[in-house]
């Protein structure tokens, strides 16, 4: 079988042709998983602190206790269903909900599964220091905030930062669950148009290359950060990352 | 505040439309592990073994399947098998040889880590005792690299087991289409979200929390 891939210049009997729609459909794809990142990056940071802050008073136990339970919550429930409840379940429980977007609802429940595994990381790359660091910045007078932003995250970011990369790139990858919820990205549109022109390998071929490029790079510009954030002499353990 | 209303829920829905789903993530997830893992270290044993003919095809797919959502290799497996075989499979057959084939990929870096963490003079041991390439691998090498590594193997599965969910995209019966039919049946389609997040949930931080365990009493070991 010859490809044909005129087809992408046909029009989809909307004004446009099926590459203008594709290359909004990658914008989408990159708007939900940028959007999400931030998200992911913000609350996961967050709850990956509170995991580890000193378990001396009741907030602080507190805290972590809501921290556990939050990385649980996200990270035993396959992001499909994820996506459902806040799309469905949440505005029905919540009518408020139902002036929120459906962009919207997709970006916090990426967002948010995703934090789970970043919270995870995080708090493996603080434990991973020696206690010493935590116990010379109390020496110094700092307050739990000085030791967080001066001596423990500055190192701990630099660890994580390898398999923040890998986890980025997940990120990208599963914001193709959003054509669960007709989210017009690239998967729900190779889904539609492989419907309507049966030119599936085409359409797929150029779809999965731009996932590939996408996803290259994401790691390339991580790569890039990795590098200008290096401190001389300061080895990164490699890790071992399983993960989609 | 619309109340949710989970009067309808008794043993029927799970016997009758959940167990049916239940059971074939299960299957997809073993099978997907077995098959994954064996594919993985051919996968692993190409990449690691020096001949360009062998790791090169090993390096292409590896990294090829890893940047392509699974979702998408799914569609792409869907859309293929009938197209080389010239009659379908079914939505559950497709998704099984998918599975195996994306997560060979996975399993394989897994592997790979796990063979490299075997010291290299428990190899040059082996070749010391006249075992051949095949021997050293089947009796020194891989026995360690698989122990090594059989928690980040456990954990990779209960991350395939949560996303064996994405069987969605064919329409496949799994536990998720389970509770969505019964959702549909008794007019009930939010309330079946959650429990379908619930059994999910229960299912999978069971699993963690065994990983867990076992991994406690593999350290004591060493």
């Amino acid at each position: 079988m010859a490809l044909e891939w005129q087809v992408f210049l046909e029009d989809d009997g909307g004004g446009r042709t099926y590459l203008e729609w594709m290359f909004e459909a990658w914008g989408w794809t990159l708007s939900v998983a940028g959007s999400a990142w931030v998200v992911a990056m913000v609350s996961g940071c967050l709850i990956g602190i509170l995991r580890t802050l000193p378990q001396d008073t009741r907030l602080n136990v507190g805290l972590a206790r809501f921290a556990s339970a939050w990385v649980e919550l996200f990270r035993n429930i396959p992001l499909l269903v994820q996506i459902f409840l806040w799309y469905f379940v949440l505005p029905k429980v919540f009518p408020a909900m139902q002036q929120v977007s459906g962009f919207v609802l997709v970006v916090l429940s990426l967002g948010f599964f995703t934090s789970a595994r970043i919270a995870e990381m995080l708090r493996a790359g603080i434990q991973a220091m020696p206690r010493g660091q935590r116990y010379a910045a109390m020496a110094v007078g700092f307050t739990t905030w000085q030791t967080y932003r001066y001596v423990l995250l500055p190192i701990a970011f630099r660890t994580i930062w390898p398999p923040l990369t890998s986890e980025s790139m997940n990120l990208l990858k599963n914001s193709s669950v959003a054509f669960a919820v007709s989210i017009a990205e690239l998967t729900m549109y190779a889904m539609q148009v492989q419907e309507e022109t049966s030119r599936g390998i085409e359409v797929y071929l150029a779809v999965t290359g731009l996932y590939a490029l996408s996803a290259f790079t994401v790691n390339r510009v991580m790569a890039f950060f990795e590098r200008r954030l290096q401190i001389p002499g300061m080895v990164v353990a490699g890790n071992v990352g399983g993960g989609h | 505040m619309s109340a949710l209303d989970f009067s309808f829920v008794d043993w029927d829905i799970f016997s009758k439309f959940v167990l049916k789903g239940m059971l074939f993530n299960f299957e997809l997830t073993i099978v997907a592990t077995i098959g994954g893992i064996v594919l993985g270290t051919v996968l692993a044993l190409m990449r690691l073994s020096g001949n360009k003919l062998l790791s090169t095809p090993a390096v292409i797919y590896v990294n090829g399947m890893r940047s392509i959502p699974l979702v998408m290799v799914i569609l792409w497996f869907f859309l293929l098998i009938p197209f080389l075989i010239g009659r379908s499979l079914g939505a559950e057959l497709s998704a099984t040889i998918t599975f195996v084939a994306f997560e060979a990929a996975y399993f394989s870096e897994i592997m790979r880590a796990g063979i490299q963490s075997v010291s290299r003079g428990q190899v040059m041991a082996g070749q010391a005792l006249g075992m051949s390439y095949a021997q050293n691998m089947r009796l020194i090498v891989l026995p360690q690299a698989f122990r090594n590594m059989i928690p980040v193997l456990l954990t990779q599965t209960i991350i395939l087991f949560q996303d064996t969910s994405l069987v969605y995209a064919i329409g496949a019966y799994d536990m998720l289409k389970g509770f969505v039919t019964a959702g549909k049946i008794y007019g009930r389609v939010e309330e079946v979200y959650i429990l379908a997040a619930l059994a999910y949930f229960v299912i999978c931080f069971g699993l963690s929390a065994l990983v867990r365990r076992l991994q406690a009493r593999i350290a004591i070991i060493r």
